[in-house]
């Protein structure tokens, strides 16, 4: 818990204290927003905003929305369904008051990399109201031909593996892939070549424009026991040091998680397919299984908004239930 | 000299046929004195390889059967010598060791998960 909020650097009266206070009663989401690169957060009810969430989004230049690890093509009994799933994450889209710029698909599409399941995802993610969606992928989309497939339908204009960036009304968005070549032993990895093009990616940037990252496997040691997190992360970081506002998003995990380190903050988002448990608290990171009824609370999307001059990013996690 | 380059060539003879009689007549080729070639099974359970060392003699076959929820990938540490196809809930895949030595592989999607093979 060290590495959570421990003040409340911008008297916006949420401190952690208040945010662990909130959470106690609201337990399905949470909403979170950057000021200069400090996290703050506050709980959403249900995926209905609250004032305080409709506050903090108030004035943004534009949102996007997070979606990650829908996992089509899985059928056991933790989620027998995830197509249905998906698709209700489609209809939230959909259902947002503003539409968003665009998605962002943190990887883990599929289950098992089969065109028929990219099939499905396609044509489930085609019906989101939100001009085009920007994939990563995550390592269950790259179990064939060296992900070829992946990057013949997701990853046309990318650079090696799957990578790239682009800008967005002042912000600097870099799709990064840490699923390939995976070195026995190790955790999720970025690679030379990756590293060397993010260093050439951002050297002419001025430090003042806000670093979005997004990548499938977390790029901090969540829990490494169990694979969570990037070997070569931190020399990727290293590049973005000298930037007021880094901002990282991640999926792999299937649950909420933040953390502050400097001006990075990082976030993890929940999936539309089923959760996982808790760092350690299970034998293995494999899929928990949760009564049916509650299944949607655990799962959901993540809405991003971008308020430009005080680089504030408000992430809101709004379950499907 | 000559004498001893004659014994060579007998030597080696008498190797060639051996070797042809083991090439095509393979239930004869072993010997009662070789280790009889046999086949081992290992489990993924909860993202982990049981046993996670197994010892076996050369010619044995291995077979790998994933019991966990999500797919793994078995794959040697060179990345070349053997890798199985995404392993999805109760698939198997088999790999026979022809050469003795300590084979140390992993799951090329979660490479936290380490285990070997040792040959006699």
């Amino acid at each position: 818990m060290a590495d959570f909020i421990k003040d409340n650097v911008n008297k916006d009266g949420i401190d952690r204290r208040g945010f662990l206070q909130c959470m106690a009663w609201a337990g399905t989401g949470v909403l979170y927003s950057v000021h200069g690169g400090i996290l703050k957060s506050a709980p959403l009810l249900q995926g209905a905003m609250s004032g305080m969430d409709q506050a903090k989004m108030k004035g943004a230049d534009f949102s996007f929305i997070q979606i990650s690890d829908s996992h089509i093509g899985f059928s056991k009994e933790a989620n027998p369904d995830v197509t249905a799933t998906l698709q209700i994450a489609v209809d939230r889209i959909n259902s947002s008051a503003a539409a968003p710029d665009f998605l962002l698909h943190t990887g883990d599409i599929s289950q098992l990399s089969k065109p028929s399941e990219f099939d499905t995802a396609q044509q489930v993610l085609k019906g989101a109201k939100a001009g085009r969606i920007f994939f990563v992928p995550g390592e269950h989309d790259v179990l064939t031909d060296n992900g070829q497939q992946y990057l013949d339908r997701f990853g046309k204009e990318t650079k090696g593996n799957g990578w790239y960036s682009f800008d967005h009304k002042g912000a600097h968005f870099i799709g990064l892939v840490n699923v390939v070549d995976l070195k026995a032993g190790g955790l999720g990895s970025l690679g030379s070549d990756q590293l060397k093009w993010l260093q050439d990616d951002v050297k002419n940037l001025k430090s003042s424009t806000p670093i979005i990252v997004f990548a499938h496997i977390p790029l901090w040691a969540v829990y490494p026991d169990w694979g969570w997190g990037t070997d070569d992360s931190e020399q990727a970081l290293g590049y973005l040091k000298r930037f007021g506002s880094v901002s990282v998003l991640n999926g792999h995990i299937h649950q909420i998680m933040q953390k502050v380190e400097g001006n990075v903050t990082f976030h993890t988002a929940l999936s539309t397919a089923f959760p996982q448990p808790a760092p350690g608290k299970a034998p293995s990171p494999g899929p928990m299984k949760v009564p049916a009824d509650q299944l949607r609370s655990v799962l959901g999307i993540s809405h991003v908004n971008y308020v430009q001059g005080n680089h504030s990013l408000a992430i809101v996690d709004s379950p499907l239930a | 000299m000559k004498r001893i380059i004659w014994m060579f060539g007998f030597a080696a003879t008498v190797v060639a046929a051996l070797a042809l009689a083991q090439g095509t007549v393979p239930s004869l080729a072993a010997s009662p004195a070789d280790k009889p070639a046999s086949s081992a099974i290992v489990k993924i359970d909860n993202f982990s390889f049981g046993p996670a060392t197994i010892t076996i003699p050369v010619g044995s076959t291995v077979t790998w059967t994933n019991n966990d929820d999500v797919p793994h990938v078995v794959t040697s540490d060179d990345g070349k010598m053997f890798k199985s196809k995404a392993l999805d809930t109760d698939d198997h895949f088999s790999f026979t060791f022809t050469k003795p030595g300590t084979y140390n592989y992993y799951c090329s999607i979660h490479p936290k998960m380490t285990a070997k093979i040792v040959v006699q």
